[in-house]
């Protein structure tokens, strides 16, 4: 690999001008204007100008790290002049529009966000001659507070970095943090941390210093204390893992009560996703057979649930949930197993194309009116009835968290015990290479049809649940983007890593459905967050150890040949 | 009965005719020499050998059992190992974990360590390297530990591709050590390689295959004093 110690000028000129191109081009689609809804600090700092922020602190932070070992002068000057470069194209995209409106040419006609809107939000409301000036200073001084946490000591960064993650991440989901505080301790609850769906500033500083607090003493001590963990004997061990565990499942049990209707509903949905990535991680992560069309398993179990249980004209036998449920598992199974037969001899890039394939083809027959007698074709099937346990009727979305819950952890648990068997390893061998693990007498056939079918039977208990819950199921339901996001979850979380699929689902499901705006802009970010993980963190959120070490040994491959 | 017997087989890729009729017998405990120039179809006979493909004519017999009749991982229970060219190891599992990968199919947890500490004795390079990552090995390295995972499934014949390919001459000759004490251990060998000298040194017999076809079979000694192996493949004059 190549290190490059000096910083040319035209590098300068790149970073700085791809910093300001990331602006226009967020003003441009109307994501500064959208997130400038949505206050992070009341009455300091919205969404919307972190993301006109962040920029020249990268840019400046980038420009410094390229040319450290030119000394700090040069360090500093490239940092802001990275910042000052950053500054010029949201400068000239501004008096563009200006200009354009003065000439009376309607660009909006093609940039229905080039509005008088985006000219407030990048002149900070003070009118074009002060605000630009503004903006080019803040920019130029973000910059060199880019190149300033450069030159700061990694821990001290990284402490920084911490306690602004917090706040903004705090600061983001204020509101959800109000309707939790109201629901535990009433009404009037929250109003001393949070105002207008922002945190009020003080409560944001000691955020900040409590977080980053705990962050550098875990840097200082974090060594010692696991070490000593380390050397305690197997009883404390064993002691605290319990312990930890049982918190963490009265946490869960509790979670309802704590978070409101709302929000259950969100975890619910997160619940399902994260059903589904179990599932899928088994054939991807598990197996190293990359699917996309895991939404067909999905949509067979919900088709079968709907078909079998629902009351409406549609309905076949008018079931019972739970006689159902199974069915629905077994022939998600059987369509796993089937499809699996023709592509069993396809590997890699050809087996993604093929399962690619059997997810539209599962949508268009949805669709047809030729099964249209059946299963409704783009009406879809209504009335399907809800689950009972006894007299218990599974309506609300909290009993449908539990019932997901419940649904999570038989999965987790087949999971865990396949990945540490006879069967895990055979995957595993599979998975780094398919020739060889046949020469150690590994069925691959076999153990291919195994993953898809194994993999296939969560996608179909997701199905029968989602079914269920929403009461009605349409073929539009079953897209391309169901198979996108639960790929998209398994890779951000950290392959094959069962804490990183409940990560990964956070933060691709729930957020966006606590935050409306990031759902309009879901499929950039997702865009953005995937190719920033495979930059900054290939091995995913929360990986497994074995995955960590396959891609260093990759990093270390790549760095010989070099 | 031979242990191996290879009974005038054909294979084709496509049109390629790359087997035409090639017969040789390995008997139990020889180690057999196959020689023979890039492109002349030893690979591909080691390949009809261990199911990876079926010839479209003749037989192979291992045992008094046909090997067509079965998939090529079942024949690894039935005794037979391969090395492949290239070595095929998992490059990113560790040492002990290929290793273990290499005793798959068996289940008896005390013979499999035994066999395992076994391996590590015969090549005690490896033994030092139990927790490397194999892909960060040398390429010495990685051949003791291609040849090391064949024995951890208690093969009885072991085939090895070009063992001594892309290494230095005394790795070369440790490795073909090697292969003479995992034979007398009561293995049977069938060694393919391009480096005749050393392949006919520890050999008891070898054949000779040109362009598809065996061209020459005796046994090793008279092998060596032939003036064609000397001129094609010894490089004497
Ligand atoms: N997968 C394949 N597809 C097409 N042709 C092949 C394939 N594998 C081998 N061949 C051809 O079959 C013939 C025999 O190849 P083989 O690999 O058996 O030779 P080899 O004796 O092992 O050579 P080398 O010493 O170079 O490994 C060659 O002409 C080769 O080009
Ligand atoms: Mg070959």
């Amino acid at each position: 690999m190549n290190h490059t110690s000096s910083l040319s000028w035209r590098s300068l000129l790149n970073i700085g001008l791809l910093a300001g191109l990331a602006i226009v081009y967020t003003g441009l689609i109307g994501m500064i204007q959208v997130f400038s809804e949505r206050g992070i600090i009341a009455g300091v700092l919205t969404m919307g100008q972190i993301m006109i922020f962040l920029p020249p602190l990268v840019a400046g932070y980038m420009a410094a790290r390229r040319s450290r070992e030119q000394g700090a002068g040069r360090m500093i000057l490239n940092a802001g002049l990275a910042g000052l470069i950053a500054a010029v194209l949201p400068v000239i995209l501004v008096l563009l529009i200006r200009q354009l409106d003065v000439m009376g040419v309607d660009i909006r006609s093609m940039f229905v966000n080039a509005s008088k809107a985006l000219i407030d939000h990048l002149t900070f409301e003070r009118g074009i001659g002060p605000g630009l000036a503004m903006l080019v200073g803040f920019m130029t001084a973000l910059g060199l507070a880019g190149g300033a946490l450069m030159a700061l000591p990694e821990r001290i960064r990284q402490t920084l970095i911490t306690g602004t993650t917090w706040v903004i991440g705090i600061g983001l989901l204020s509101e959800f943090m109000i309707q939790i505080l109201r629901n535990l301790f009433g009404n009037q609850a929250g109003r001393s941390i949070f105002q207008a769906g922002a945190l009020k500033p003080i409560p944001a500083l000691i955020i900040f210093i409590v977080t980053a607090g705990i962050y550098y003493f875990w840097q200082l001590q974090g060594a010692n204390i696991r070490a000593r963990y380390a050397r305690s004997g197997e009883g404390t061990k064993q002691t605290f893992q319990r312990t930890s565990v049982g918190l963490l499942g009265i946490l869960l049990l509790m979670l309802p009560w704590i978070v409101g209707t709302f929000l259950s509903e969100v975890l619910a949905n997160v619940g399902l996703y994260v059903l589904m990535a179990l599932g899928l991680n088994i054939a991807v992560g598990l197996a190293g057979l990359l699917d996309l069309g895991y939404v067909t398993n999905f949509a067979v179990g919900a088709y079968v649930m709907g078909a079998l249980t629902s009351t409406g004209p549609l309905g076949l036998a008018e079931l019972n949930f739970w006689i159902v449920l199974p069915i629905s598992v077994l022939a998600a199974m059987t369509t796993g197993f089937l499809l699996a037969l023709p592509v069993l001899r396809m590997r890699g890039d050809y087996l993604a194309i093929a399962t690619l394939g059997f997810g539209e083809i599962i949508r268009l027959l949805a669709l047809s009116d030729w099964l249209a007698p059946y299963i409704g074709g783009a009406q879809g099937i209504l009335f399907i009835p809800k689950p009972h346990i006894g007299s218990l009727t599974i309506d609300t979305p909290e009993t449908f968290y539990y019932l997901i819950l419940a649904a999570c952890f038989i999965m987790l648990f087949i999971s865990i015990r396949l990945n540490n068997s006879r069967t895990g390893r055979q995957w595993m061998a599979m998975r780094e290479d398919e020739d060889a693990a046949g020469a150690m007498g590994i069925d691959t056939t076999l153990a291919k049809l195994l993953a898809f079918t194994l993999s296939a039977a969560s996608g179909g208990l997701a199905g029968a649940i989602f079914a269920s819950k929403l009461g009605a199921i349409f073929p539009h339901s079953f897209s391309l983007l169901i198979s996108i996001n639960v790929l998209s979850i398994i890779i951000v979380g950290g392959m094959g890593s069962i804490p990183g699929i409940v990560v990964g689902a956070l933060a691709l499901i729930g957020l966006p459905e606590l935050l409306r705006e990031f759902s309009d802009y879901r499929l950039l970010l997702y865009g953005a967050l995937l190719i920033i993980m495979m930059l900054v963190r290939p091995e995913g959120l929360w990986p497994s150890a074995v995955r960590r070490r396959e891609l260093q040994s990759d990093a270390a491959e790549a760095a010989a040949a070099d | 009965m031979a242990l191996l017997e290879v009974d005038n087989i054909h294979a084709y890729y496509g049109k390629i005719h790359a087997l035409k009729g090639v017969s040789l017998t390995v008997e139990k405990g020889e180690v057999v020499s196959l020689i023979g120039g890039n492109g002349a179809g030893k690979t591909t006979t080691l390949r009809c050998i261990s199911g990876l493909i079926k010839p479209t004519d003749g037989s192979v017999t291992f045992d008094d059992d046909v090997v067509a009749d079965y998939a090529a991982h079942e024949l690894v229970p039935m005794g037979i190992a391969m090395v492949p060219e290239g070595r095929g190891i998992f490059s990113k599992l560790t040492v002990q974990e290929n290793m273990e990968m290499g005793a798959f199919y068996r289940n008896d947890k005390e013979g499999i360590k035994q066999d395992m500490e076994h391996g590590y004795h015969i090549f005690p390079r490896l033994a030092e390297r139990r927790t490397q990552i194999a892909g960060t090995m040398s390429g010495g390295e990685q051949q003791m530990l291609a040849m090391a995972r064949a024995l951890m499934s208690k093969p009885r014949l072991l085939l090895l591709d070009e063992p001594s390919m892309g290494l230095a001459p005394v790795l070369v000759e440790l490795i073909f050590d090697t292969i003479r004490d995992i034979n007398q251990q009561g293995v049977t060998v069938l060694l393919v390689e391009q480096n005749a000298h050393m392949a006919l040194q520890i050999a008891n017999r070898g054949y000779v295959l040109q362009t598809g076809e065996i061209i020459l079979s005796d046994n090793a000694a008279s092998l060596r004093k032939d003036p064609m192996v000397q001129k094609a493949y010894l490089g004497i004059d």
